[in-house]
């Protein structure tokens, strides 16, 4: 039976871990290859990593994050954030990427979605869907959550399918950070519509949000501050799940 | 002893190097490329896809006499070689991703999409399934009945010859996930993304 996956996010900035676990024990908290390692030793069924660099002349720094990171865990790694171009995906890629995340490159410009799914194969393309509740429905932003686009995110999920995303991340803007759980009418909404697997982001504070997440259908739960902040480990989480009939790897 | 990992340009296949590096530390010598003089005299090949059947193949074949050294490799030296994902599908006759595609023929079968039952599945199968050992495989050396490994795929591999199947995973039916036919393995699960695990079936086959 295939399991439902939990994935532990870790914001990158300049190569560096913004927000990251408080462990007294790590010789270099900001150091994303330890954290990484620490995550898919306690059973992370994937790591995913979000560039947040913001400055052009730094955006090189996580190519190489990706590269030592992929020589220590032996978990699929997810690298989004920045990503423009059919290049940079493939760049990212050889650096030793599993899958790479594209937003607002996704909402500019679809070709980018087709030309990389045909090129790379689905299986690596994740299109990151950010989200924000408008009028009874819900709009899509760009740029980190920082441009409205007026583009119906229902419509964008099901035209991003078609256009070859192997998997779509959901993230509900009016709940992240919030701690108050995901958005759940938003991921039974896109987990319905879609026939490609659909990650739930945006919102975790306690481990029955997860639940709720896996209810909600989607196929895996995406959560960074309660990981970060040593709240739970990624093994409670997991032992949690199981206690709910949630079938997770453990 | 020296293990060829055949880079044909197709995919990403850096995790496929990372994860076969780190378990052949100073034991096995591992060399990654499409040169054929390298590939005859490699002791084992690790042969990887990514993308669809069509392109691997199409990707396969663009290099000039890969096919051929591959197949002497394989079926007339019989000499251990481990296909995976897509590269295990490449077995086969033929495939159906995209259009219709002649395979390399080794094991006579077919790569089809997997059946989604009117989307109550989702496809691509992403993610940690458990696998059913059906045979005894070299490469499940102390490997548990029912390890998770992980799975990234829309098609499966159907042998025609059902005892060549060494492990099935459920998913929509029983679908194909480990073969062993003499000197040839495959898996369409990813040992280089299953943690621990997968990182002993990699030492199970450079062990061979």
């Amino acid at each position: 039976m295939l399991k439902n996956r939990i994935i532990p996010c870790l914001d990158v900035k300049n190569g560096r871990v913004v927000k990251g676990i408080n462990f007294v024990d790590l010789k270099d908290a900001g150091d994303p290859v330890e954290q990484a390692k620490i995550y898919s030793d306690g059973g992370a069924d994937e790591i995913c990593f979000l560039d947040i660099t913001a400055s052009n002349e730094n955006r090189d720094t996580i190519y190489e994050v990706v590269e030592k990171t992929s020589k220590k865990c032996f978990v699929p790694l997810t690298v989004g954030g920045g990503v423009r171009s059919v290049d940079d995906i493939n760049k990212l890629l050889n650096c030793g990427a599993d899958k790479v995340s594209i937003n607002t490159a996704a909402v500019q410009n679809s070709k980018v979605v087709e030309d990389s799914s045909r090129k790379f194969g689905s299986q690596c393309i994740v299109v990151a869907i950010d989200a924000k509740r408008k009028d009874g429905g819900w709009e899509i932003f760009t740029h980190g959550g920082r441009n409205p686009t007026g583009i119906n995110a229902l419509e964008f999920a099901s035209k991003m399918e078609k256009c070859g995303a192997g998997e779509l991340l959901v993230t509900s803007m009016d709940k992240d950070g919030t701690q108050s759980g995901y958005d759940i009418e938003l991921m039974q909404k896109i987990s319905s519509m879609v026939n490609i697997p659909v990650i739930a982001s945006g919102g975790v504070g306690t481990l029955d949000h997860l639940v709720d997440g896996i209810k909600s259908g989607a196929s895996a739960v995406l959560a960074a501050s309660i990981f970060h902040y040593g709240t739970y480990s990624v093994n409670e989480a997991k032992q949690y799940l199981a206690s709910k009939d949630i079938p997770v790897r453990i | 002893m020296d293990v060829t990992i055949v880079d044909y340009k197709s995919g990403n296949i850096s995790s496929v190097i990372n994860s076969f590096k780190e378990v052949a530390k100073g034991k096995v010598n591992i060399e990654v490329t499409s040169d054929l003089n390298k590939i005859k005299s490699s002791d084992k090949v690790v042969l990887p896809g990514q993308g669809s059947f069509k392109s691997c193949i199409d990707d396969l074949n663009s290099i000039n006499g890969l096919t051929d050294t591959l197949s002497e490799f394989a079926l007339n030296n019989k000499k251990p070689l481990l296909g995976i994902c897509v590269g295990l599908q490449m077995f086969a006759d033929v495939g159906y991703e995209e259009v219709e595609t002649k395979g390399l023929g080794w094991i006579s079968g077919k790569v089809s999409k997997i059946n989604n039952q009117n989307g109550k599945y989702k496809l691509p199968h992403i993610g940690w399934n458990q696998i059913n050992i059906i045979k005894e495989s070299k490469i499940f050396k102390d490997i548990e009945n029912n390890s998770h490994m992980y799975f990234v795929h829309s098609y499966e591999f159907v042998p025609n010859d059902k005892s060549v199947i060494a492990a099935t995973t459920d998913y929509s039916s029983n679908i194909v996930c480990a073969i062993e036919k003499e000197n040839i393995f495959g898996t369409q699960f990813h040992p280089e993304k299953s943690d621990k695990t997968g990182l002993n079936i990699i030492d199970n086959f450079l062990s061979l």
